[in-house]
């Protein structure tokens, strides 16, 4: 199906712009009043623990800093391994996620408990040859790294060039091999609903097996609106073609609160079917102490503090 | 008269949808001059004189209210002109029908014929005074446009029998309504020539329709037809026949302009009631958003 | 895995409901004169909250001379800016109580708490806040200066908190006194305003609330002492007064029934319209008389949106007003819900598709699952009548001039909604619509600038904005 619809829409540009452009438009009003609503549910007491620990198992734990060192990457795994150590019972998280040269790093501490996701393609900027960024994909995929975050080319995204995007983003899926494909799109540099639609659309054509906001370098990073329009895009993607697609907003997402409308969103846009590790993830780093903060005040009866959970 | 000739006298008939029929019933009632002697036989409308005209109000209607209003200005202006060409017609009816002096009939005219200036000039404006764009609190831009309630049924006051037909026809068209109004029972001549005015001008027919005869007979029937949307009554004398198409008119929620309290001062300035009195406001919300 | 809401029901503890309440008259709480009582129920659970007093003629008598010695004593000779500050007060006190407020509102209408708190009490304090600021400008808005006097009030129970605060704001803003009249299904939150006017220190007599059924309501409207009757309501009460002030002098303005089309193009913003269409008919229970009660969908879209729209629906959360979490509230009476039940069975015996959202209904107080209609005709009663209940009604059509045919073929004209991506079409659209509001690309936004109200039966005057200031100030016609 997926396949069927690449041929007839992915031949020129010019076919793939008319079906981009053909995508029913979004109401950037209706849009974020939808998510405000969903953002009301009130979440409390047994839903409660069940959304803190489903959240924590869906973070892919993050550093991303130009002075991330091997030591950095070794702790930040022991945490995503065992996110409270006071707690046994406490979920570990999906995935850390690292630049590629820290795949090997990740790998080694991880083994085979977590996924190891590597940014790759010139992460965040984008800007570099083909030929570098596959590179970069297959360097990270030898160094153990089971999943790749590309980023798309905005510039060419914007320019309209919708094919020389795609085409970029089926070869770096060629070069993952096994590994899974999440396109980040840096909704905050595409600016409208619009362009985030048709983004998510030209990634799952192209074989995306997650969607993902943003790199978190950028803001506007991750935001509940635009979350909405991915979602929105997975689910009907799976009603056309019968294939589930991941989401991962990333960057932004530091409560409890803010993680557990995220869920609800997921289950009341996709339903239950995304309430998966395998098919939603949290992109972030310092989200993974609040939720452990609340997990240890609903197991407590009282309210934690800063220096009762690990800093890595 | 001249010695030796024998003038041509007019045929009044009714007016509707553009033309000039006579009354489906075949009736007609003698009208008279101030002092008792008889000027012609005028169509007696009857209800079913009523109905034809209320739907050729309808067909006219929506047209109506989609020209541009500049449109509708610059037709409005054209009545005045012509009705300025025609003035001497009107001075000796005025002067017959309401057995009044020549002065008298003639400033009646200049007060029609600026009555209809006056209101010509309002048409594109309008929406600009009783409209509004409104500051909500949220995303969106929302303006408020009057829009003609629709079809009006008018009774025209006794007298002054063409100032009072023009002021109550001109606020109720200028806004897109169209109109059947029943005009002086008394002195209905000035209205018919008026209405030739209207066939020669531009405005389309069915905008205005006139009928002349009882507005007791009438006005009941026009004020419980569903198809009507709203009642002018400033020309009804009787308090029991204004009740009474007041009631007639709550079954279908028909707006209704009450009789006036005091007999009103035609020469003042109308001010801006009479066209308020017949539009809708219509509320757009709309999102602002990328 | 399965993600279920635990209850979060907000707290009752804010509120606090006396046995028995009275008549608010001059100032005071008074026992009726010639009145009887009836009890008010929490239609989510059939439970008593309290005895109200249905007011008699002596009691409305009472009320109405209050409100006349009120207006000439004090409320007319006051200056516009002295009546814009207890305004604002009234606004704060609100604001204050908001809690409070809406849990009352919800107890007593049955409607979710997520709407009392996020809608209702937020637009009422913004109505105070609003036309408070009118009151020392009333020149400035082009209808005169002229007060009517006495403004006899009369309300429904769907909104009956902001539907006060529609008729009680303006009012007041324009120098007039009221007697106002609650549904009386839905006294308590009337009566809670009662003791917000008496904490504002509002002079006695500015504002009198009657509680009681319709024939109190006649009594208000007969009155010889009311000046003007603004009334929001069904259409056949509507017609009811209108023939009874035939021939009076006394102002009317009317808020009345609807059916609103709710038109979806083929370029619309689906899923927004889809959120829309929820909103439109299902907000309050579809207890709104400009819900968008006639889903007119153009055929080459239909199966796409109405299979979306029937997705949404079911995760549609039926239940305890209360819980926060709730979309569908209770219905608000026994009465109504038979009325609903008649008009959907008219719908099956009438050929029409019924389906409803799969919901389980709890077993005490009036329910009603979320329900629509396919292969609905203009001539089926459920396209023409207001069911005024969560029931839409799915038509079809192909081009815009039918949708417009469609949508105005009603003796309503209270609201519309266009959906389209296409600006010049909802223009278009919107010019060629015979209805008081039109909402594009959204639907059921309320704000207090902007007017409220309609064409044809769905009654006339505006609530709301500059023009909702015509309803309360005199003017005659040269």
């Amino acid at each position: 199906m997926t396949a069927a619809l690449a041929a007839d829409v992915a031949v020129s540009n010019a076919a793939l712009r008319r079906y981009l452009h053909g995508l029913p438009g979004v109401d950037q009003v209706g849009a974020e009043g939808r998510a405000a609503m969903l953002s009301t549910r009130s979440i409390k007491a047994a839903s409660k623990q069940q959304a803190i620990d489903l959240a924590i198992s869906m973070v892919d734990l993050t550093t991303l800093e130009g002075m991330d060192t091997p030591g950095k990457v070794r702790a930040l795994c022991a945490k995503a391994l065992r996110p409270d150590p006071t707690d046994p019972t406490t979920p570990h998280v999906a995935a850390v996620c690292v630049y590629g040269d820290m795949a090997a790093i990740a790998r080694d501490a991880v083994g085979d408990a977590l996924h190891v996701a590597a940014v790759a393609t010139a992460f965040p900027s984008g800007r570099a040859s083909l030929a570098v960024k596959l590179a970069d994909t297959r360097d990270a995929v030898a160094n153990g790294a089971d999943e790749i975050d590309m980023v798309i080319d905005r510039g060419a995204f914007l320019a309209g060039r919708y094919l020389d995007v795609y085409d970029e983003i089926v070869a770096i899926k060629e070069a993952c091999g096994t590994a899974h494909l999440k396109v980040i799109f840096e909704t905050g540099e595409l600016r409208t609903y619009d362009n985030v639609r048709r983004a998510s659309y030209l990634a799952m054509l192209a074989g995306a097996d997650f969607i993902k906001t943003s790199t978190g370098k950028v803001s506007p990073a991750a935001t509940l609106p635009v979350t909405l329009i991915l979602l929105e895009a997975v689910r009907d993607w799976h009603r056309q073609t019968g294939q589930r697609i991941g989401v991962k907003p990333a960057g932004g997402i530091r409560t409890s609160k803010d993680a557990i409308r995220y869920l609800v969103m997921v289950n009341e846009v996709c339903g239950e079917a995304w309430l998966t590790p395998d098919l939603f993830r949290f992109g972030a780093s310092s989200l993974l102490n609040d939720l452990l903060l609340q997990r240890q005040r609903m197991r407590t009866g009282h309210y934690s503090g800063p220096d009762y959970v690990t800093i890595d | 008269m001249m010695e030796g000739r024998l003038d041509v006298r007019k045929t009044y008939k009714l007016y509707i949808g553009g033309a000039f029929p006579r009354s489906e019933s075949g009736r007609t009632y003698a009208v008279t001059d101030a002092k008792g002697r008889f000027l012609a036989n005028a169509s007696l409308a009857s209800r079913k004189d009523a109905r034809d005209a209320v739907l050729a109000a309808r067909a006219a209607q929506r047209g109506w209210a989609g020209a541009t209003a500049y449109n509708r200005g610059q037709v409005i202006y054209r009545i005045a002109e012509m009705l300025e060409g025609r003035r001497a017609q009107f001075e000796a009816e005025i002067e017959s029908a309401e057995g009044c002096s020549a002065r008298r009939a003639s400033a009646q005219v200049d007060s029609a014929i600026d009555r209809w200036v006056w209101y010509a000039g309002w048409s594109d404006k309008i929406a600009q005074v009783l409209g509004s764009s409104n500051p909500v609190s949220g995303p969106y831009f929302n303006f408020s446009v009057p829009q003609p309630t629709g079809v009006v049924a008018a009774i025209a006051p006794q007298r002054p029998s063409l100032l009072g037909l023009v002021s109550v026809v001109a606020p109720i068209i200028v806004s897109g309504n169209s109109c059947v109004v029943v005009a002086s029972p008394e002195c209905p001549l000035p209205a018919i020539t008026l209405a030739e005015v209207l066939a020669t001008s531009d405005l389309p027919g069915g905008v205005v329709n006139i009928l002349t005869g009882a507005p007791g007979e009438i006005g009941p029937w026009l004020a419980s037809h569903a198809d009507v949307d709203a009642l002018d009554l400033t020309g009804v004398v009787d308090d029991g026949v204004a009740t009474e198409m007041a009631v007639a008119a709550a079954e279908t929620i028909t707006r209704v302009l009450p009789p006036p309290s005091s007999p009103p001062d035609w020469s003042a300035d109308p001010g801006l009631g009479r066209i308020s009195a017949f539009v809708e406001t219509t509320t757009v919300w709309h999102p602002q958003g990328v | 895995m399965t993600f279920e809401y635990s209850p979060a029901p907000e707290s009752r503890a804010v509120v606090d409901i006396a046995p028995h309440y009275g008549l608010f008259i001059d100032g005071d709480f008074v026992e009726t004169i010639d009145g009887t009582t009836f009890k008010t129920v929490n239609p989510a659970t059939e439970e008593v909250l309290s005895e109200i007093t249905e007011a008699g003629a002596a009691d409305v008598e009472r009320a109405v001379k209050a409100a006349r010695a009120a207006y000439k004593q004090t409320w007319s000779k006051m200056p516009g800016r002295e009546r814009a500050k207890y305004l604002y007060r009234i606004a704060r006190i609100i604001q204050e109580r908001s809690r409070e407020l809406a849990v009352l509102e919800t107890l007593d209408n049955g409607k979710p708490i997520r709407e009392s708190r996020d809608v209702d009490i937020p637009l009422v304090a913004a109505h105070f806040f609003y036309h408070a600021g009118w009151a020392d400008k009333i020149a400035y808005a082009g209808y005169g200066d002229k007060p009517y006097g006495v403004a006899g009030q009369i309300i429904p129970w769907n909104f009956p908190l902001l539907m006060l605060a529609w008729k009680v704001a303006p009012a007041l803003a324009c120098g007039n006194t009221v007697v106002l009249k609650p549904a009386e299904t839905t006294s308590l939150t009337a009566l809670a305003f009662a003791d917000i006017c008496r904490q504002a220190d509002l002079p006695p007599g500015v504002v009198n609330i009657v509680t009681g059924a319709g024939q109190t309501g006649r009594m208000v409207v007969e009155s010889p002492g009311v000046d003007k009757i603004a009334f929001t309501g069904s259409t056949e009460v509507g017609k009811l007064i209108q023939r009874a002030l035939a021939g009076t002098r006394k102002g009317l303005t009317l808020e009345l029934g609807g059916k609103a089309a709710n038109i979806v193009f083929d370029d619309a913003p689906v899923d927004e319209a889809v959120e829309g269409i929820v909103n439109g008919i299902f907000f309050n229970q579809g207890h709104v008389c400009c819900a968008g009660s006639r889903l007119l969908v153009q055929e080459s879209v239909q199966d796409e949106v109405l299979d979306a729209l029937k997705r949404r629906l079911s995760t549609l959360r039926l239940g305890d007003p209360l819980d926060k979490n709730t979309d569908i509230g209770a219905i608000h009476s026994a009465e109504q819900r038979a009325r609903i039940d008649d008009l959907v069975r008219s719908g099956e015996d009438e050929g029409a598709d019924r389906w409803s959202a799969p919901c389980s209904l709890p077993d005490r107080g009036f329910w009603f699952a979320p329900t629509l209609f396919t292969g609905v005709t203009q001539a089926h009663r459920i396209a023409r009548e207001e069911i005024f209940g969560p029931v839409l009604s799915v038509l079809t059509f192909r081009t815009p001039d039918e949708a417009v045919e469609k949508a105005n073929n009603t003796p309503y004209g209270l609201s519309a909604g266009v959906w389209s991506e296409k600006g010049s079409r909802t223009l278009w659209m919107a010019s060629r619509l015979r209805a008081g509001v039109i909402w594009a690309n959204t639907f059921n936004r309320f704000d207090p600038a902007s007017p409220f109200g309609g064409y044809k039966e769905s009654g006339f005057g505006r609530e709301g904005g500059r023009q909702g200031l015509a309803a309360y100030l005199k003017q005659e016609v040269v």
